[in-house]
């Protein structure tokens, strides 16, 4: 093969279609006579239902059906709970309408379905439902104490779980240690945000009896199984098609949102195809949402820096209802210690119910928050002992030849051990150090502060448990016409770009281009055995899939043309689309091939012709297919990774502080990170930098702001601010490739590393710009103009 | 986010889109739809009936002319923005201009629907309130002229009867030798101001000021003129103590209440410091 494809820049194939606006979203899916759904949502944080009235809605016209808990049948539900763990009791699920009680403003109370959404949001404006209003509690403090008003009656203090991980000895560490550093962090609430909102689409065909559901969701084959099982059909029968999807970033795998059981549903009771489009403001009020928690963190040292113990004890706001089960806060808990040494750990978590929109996972899922309380602990333990704070992370880092390196005690989001199996930490914060130019950094300091302006440096380290289990598959088939290769996994896509790496890794196998490679996944018809796209995993789990069944298709293939070409196999390669006998020119095509081994021949194509000028495919006796022999170039293979592997990296930032506007600027962004093998840096590096914007917008500009009653307050682009373009610094990307040893392709999950550090390298670099003036700690993000008024004001 | 039920209508004349307004009192105007359309999706907003005054000829405008700018109520705020002529009269309203939304936004908003919608945040109307300038309405019993002071009443009221249409905006041009500012604070580019400050200014031969204007806008319920500072700088040469002053001075016109986006000890804080760099900017540019 000449180059090899795995490690190049290349081009993502979906973009032009993307970029000339050719996208297929399900907005665009065009479904005859189809009907539209509007909702109707509670405007209360927590009320008990006396009553409701859809006679109004019904009568009016062009109102196909209103739904509420009273007919959905089979619907009128608990939603699974999709994680279950020990640590919480009765775990509380949303129904799709509520019955009773609402929970949260927004949670959907009645449906409307209609011949247009303008006509089913008139239509839903005249439901009348009666509420009595309850006290509430938001905040996640205060609802924990004793006469705090109840979300749930069954859960007192409003405490949905209630966790204790213990790694080490971290009692007796305790007792040596020279030095204790305390600190209280805190990360407020926020949204993923995708520019596509969230989209369900659903036809009913009663002549075959199948079910087709569009779901802008990242988990096709997990939502086709639930729909199956509630509607009681044959999973056959059930198709469910994930196609262009706006971003997902964690917000569009719920399992079981209202809607995406509620819209097939009516599909299959009204005979018309159904169609619910969320808008912005049901995208705010309606779907997950994640990252408040409060930590408070004991760094026990010697005096020499080195941290010998960690405490941390947090609570973690999980919202109305806990469909997740504990994921969000599990992964904070056992990413406490970051990238260092720490061997004695006591972590500590308590998820809150809060009458407010559902916890889910959103990119990042409990590392930045993790990444916050550690980072912020380790730049005090500096200040107190008089270090810097390169030389505290220096000096707890851990070393290359430690990895693995086991936190034995702590378990991971998937089940399994934490085990951080590879990296070169010291090498990446040396790296920054000399990017920051860091040694002169206080002379620029002090001369910046000369004249008038105040500059920071910004510092943090993250650590990273990608590629999460238990599986994903893959199948790949040379097509006998045209030679191209398809490739099938379980997942979707949401603007990554799995169809530019999933080529390259099969193309680098079989010898083609990889446009010639068609990838073809979020879709169950297509393959249906798999997990989703969560967790930094595609690239790992299937990217690993895809390389173990290519790898298969390839040695089928060289057996298959040496045998064509009556060669050895050792002297066959595959290239250019083609299988050569190496250093000659005899050659036969890849599609020659491919036919070739199918025994069915009608010479109906080209390819077809080619193959009956070179002898037989398969050398055997007997029936056309040997024993235990396939048909085709086609393999599907699995692959299922023995725990997360840990990718990690340091992000660095000179940062300016106006004290006078309280306005913050960034001057430099650097981010050193690995993630092992690249397979696209070109790829990575958009997926780095996206998440550092959407890290800028948690550590500077977003937070969902609720008043008093649970009302949300900017649940519109207006006010909630997610950053532009012109908010986003230029960003330094440098690439450390630390294979992983856990994978054949050496690879690391990449997806979320972005946003982790961001929000700590902004609170780290303010702090340090406003040292001077007296301006405080900065321990809550995101840091606002207001914020810093309010430190430098305390001055 | 869809509206609810409308009619449309896209009159030919100015009288036209009266009368149509007359008939019927849940009847909006339509100009360049980035405030009202958005305000009807989220059913803000719920006009009976949408008057297009896009196909109304002759409202698209920008003359430059004795003293003023004339800005015709279909003038796109792009346009006004690229206008040389209107730049080169009176600078600040390009300055202004470029913190208006973004360029697609200002490629549809126009000047006069700005000033019409009258967001206590917006640029456009405190920029007529800082040049002193002042609308022209038609109505059903002829046209009037109204000045800025006199237009904006609160928070998205002006003095516009329901039955009237603003058919122009004039915008006098800038004091010979005149410096001029407007410095804005928002937490994204584009946003609507948390404050922001405009100034022009004159000063005489000795340097010391002759003629000072300052306005507001975001810190209040309606775009205002910062008379107190104003009077402060009269006749002084400027010095830092004067500029603290003058900031000082203009924070008593704050009220707007603490929101999400500022506290109201930080707003009042943060508009000093844009009062002072708008009194120092203007200084410097003017001769
Ligand atoms: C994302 C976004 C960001 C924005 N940011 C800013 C910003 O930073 N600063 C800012 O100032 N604005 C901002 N805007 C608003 C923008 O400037 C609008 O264009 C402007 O406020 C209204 O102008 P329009 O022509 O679009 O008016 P329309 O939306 O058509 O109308 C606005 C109102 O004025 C009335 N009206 C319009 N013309 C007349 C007339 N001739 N006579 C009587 N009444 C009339 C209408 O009936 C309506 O009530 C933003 C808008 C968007 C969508």
């Amino acid at each position: 093969m000449s180059t090899r494809l795995f490690g190049a820049r290349i081009k993502r194939n979906i973009d032009p279609q993307l970029l000339r606006g050719e996208g297929s979203f399900i907005d665009d899916i065009p479904l005859a006579q189809a009907l539209h759904v509007a909702f109707v949502r509670s405007p209360f944080a927590r009320a008990r239902i006396n009553s409701i009235d859809i006679s109004a809605a019904v009568a009016h016209p062009g109102v196909a059906a209103v739904y509420t808990c009273d007919n959905v049948g089979p619907l009128d539900i608990e939603m699974p709970l999709l994680i279950p763990h020990s640590s919480m009791h009765d775990a509380r699920t949303q129904r799709p309408l509520a019955r009773d009680d609402v929970y949260y403003v927004g949670q959907t109370v009645a449906m409307v379905v209609a011949v247009d959404r303008y006509t089913a949001e008139d239509a839903a404006a005249l439901v009348d439902v009666d509420y009595d209003p309850r006290d509430v509690e938001i905040d996640l403090e205060k609802a924990i104490l004793d006469d705090a008003p109840l979300v749930h009656d069954t859960h007192e203090r409003n405490v949905a779980a209630h966790f204790v991980q213990v790694c080490g000895y971290p009692d007796s560490a305790i007792a040596q240690a020279e030095h204790v550093t305390k600190i209280r962090v805190q990360v407020d609430r926020s949204t993923a945000a995708p520019m596509e909102c969230r989209a369900v689409a659903a036809q009913f065909d009663e002549v075959t009896g199948e079910l087709t559901v569009w779901d802008g969701t990242q988990a096709p084959i997990s939502v086709r199984g639930g729909l199956a099982s509630i509607f009681k059909l044959d999973e056959d029968k059930v198709r469910v098609i994930a196609p262009n999807v706006g971003g997902g970033f964690g917000q569009k795998v719920l399992l079981f949102y209202p809607d995406e059981l509620l819209v097939p549903m009516a599909a299959m009771q009204l005979g018309r195809p159904v169609k619910y489009i969320e808008d912005r403001r049901e995208n705010f009020v309606g779907s997950s949402q994640e990252r408040t928690q409060i930590h408070f963190m004991e760094l026990y040292a010697k005096k020499t820096g080195e941290v010998i113990a960690l405490r941390d004890s947090f609570l973690h706001d999980t919202g109305a209802f806990i469909p997740y089960g504990i994921a969000v806060a599990q992964v904070a808990s056992t990413s406490i210690a970051g990238p260092y040494r720490i061997p004695n750990i006591w972590v500590e978590f308590k998820a809150i119910y809060t009458p407010t929109v559902p916890v889910t996972p959103y990119r990042g899922c409990g590392r930045p928050q993790a990444c916050f309380a550690i980072e912020r602990a380790m730049d005090q333990l500096a200040d107190e002992l008089g270090l810097d704070r390169f030389e505290i992370r220096r000096r707890n880092l851990i070393a290359d030849h430690e990895f693995p390196y086991d936190r034995e005690g702590l378990i991971f989001a998937d089940g399994l051990k934490v085990s951080l199996d590879s990296g070169q930490y010291h090498k990446a914060l040396a790296m920054m150090e000399e990017r920051l130019d860091a040694p002169s950094f206080a002379a620029e300091q002090a001369k910046a502060r000369a004249e008038g302006k105040h500059l920071g440096l910004g510092l943090a380290f993250y650590v990273e448990g990608t590629g999460l289990g238990p599986y994903e598959g893959g199948h790949v088939r040379i097509h006998p016409i045209t030679g191209k290769v398809y490739v099938n996994t379980g997942l979707t896509s949401q603007g990554q770009g799995h169809d530019t790496v999933f080529a390259q890794i099969a193309a680098d196998q079989l010898g083609v281009k990889p446009e010639d490679v068609i990838l073809v996944e979020g879709d169950t018809k297509a393959f249906d055995w798999g997990v989703a796209t969560f967790a930094s995993r595609a690239a790992v789990v299937s990217g690993n899939a895809i390389h173990k069944s290519a790898m298969i298709v390839k040695r089928k293939a060289l057996q298959a043309a040496a045998n064509m070409l009556e060669a050895d196999v050792g002297d066959v390669e595959l290239k250019d689309g083609a299988a050569w006998i190496k250093g000659t020119d005899r050659k036969v095509p890849l599609s020659a091939v491919a036919t070739a081994t199918n025994p069915l021949r009608y010479a109906f194509n080209e390819a077809a012709q080619a193959a009956t000028q070179f002898a037989p495919a398969s050398r055997h006796d007997g029936p056309s297919l040997d024993e235990g022999e396939h048909p085709g170039l086609e393999a599907t293979d699995y692959y299922s990774p023995p725990c997360a592997t840990w990718a990690y990296g340091v992000h660095g930032a000179l940062i300016e502080v106006d004290p006078e506007l309280c306005s913050v600027t960034i001057r430099k962004y650097v981010c050193i990170h690995d993630c092992g093998n690249m397979i696209n840096p070109m790829i990575v590096e958009g997926q780095v930098m996206g998440g550092i914007a959407q890290g800028l917008g948690g550590a500077m500009y977003e937070r969902i702001e609720f008043d008093e009653t649970g009302n949300m307050l900017n649940a519109n682009f207006v006010d909630f601010l997610v950053p532009y373009a012109t908010e986003i610094p230029d960003v330094e990307i440098h690439h450390l490739e630390t294979p992983s040893p856990l994978n054949a392709l050496g690879v690391k999950g990449v997806g979320e590393a972005g946003c982790i550090a961001v929000g700590a390298v902004v609170a780290s670099g303010v702090e340090d710009a406003l040292k001077a003036l007296g301006g405080g700690t900065f321990r809550h993000t995101p840091i606002t103009p207001s914020m810093i008024h309010a430190a430098l004001d305390a001055a | 986010m869809k509206p609810s039920l409308f009619d449309y209508v896209a009159p030919r004349s100015v009288d036209e889109a009266i009368s149509l307004l007359k008939e019927d009192s849940g009847a909006m105007i339509l100009a360049g739809g980035q405030s009202l359309i958005p305000a009807m999706n989220m059913r803000l907003a719920s006009p009976s009936r949408l008057i297009d005054i896009q196909n109304i000829p002759g409202l698209a405008h920008i003359t430059v002319g004795n003293g003023k700018i004339a800005v015709g109520a279909m003038a796109r705020h792009r346009e006004v923005e690229l206008h040389d002529g209107a730049a080169a009269a009176n600078p600040v309203l390009r300055a202004a201009l470029g913190h208006v939304a973004h360029i697609p936004i200002r490629n549809r908003g126009t000047v006069v629907g700005s000033l019409c919608h009258a967001d206590a945040a917006a640029e456009m109307p405190m920029i007529l309130v800082l040049t002193g300038g002042s609308v022209l309405v038609a109505g059903s019993d002829g046209r009037r002229e109204i000045a800025a002071q006199d237009f904006f009443q609160f928070h998205m009221t002006t003095s516009r009867q329901p039955d009237e249409m603003v058919v122009e905006a004039q915008f006098p041009v800038l004091p010979p030798g005149a410096g001029f500012a407007f410095e804005e604070f928002t937490r994204r580019h584009g946003d609507y101001a948390i404050a922001a400050a405009g100034c022009i200014l004159t000063r005489n031969g000795a340097g010391a000021v002759a003629t000072v204007a300052l306005a507001a806008c975001g810190v209040s319920s309606k775009p205002l003129r910062l008379f107190a500072a104003e009077q402060i700088l009269a006749g002084t040469r400027l010095t830092a103590a004067d500029i603290k002053a003058a900031g000082d001075a203009a924070c008593a016109v704050v009220t707007a209440p603490g929101d999400m986006h500022a506290t109201a000890g930080y707003r009042k804080h943060l508009f000093a410091s844009l009062v002072r760099r708008a009194v120092e900017k203007a200084a410097a540019r003017a001769q």
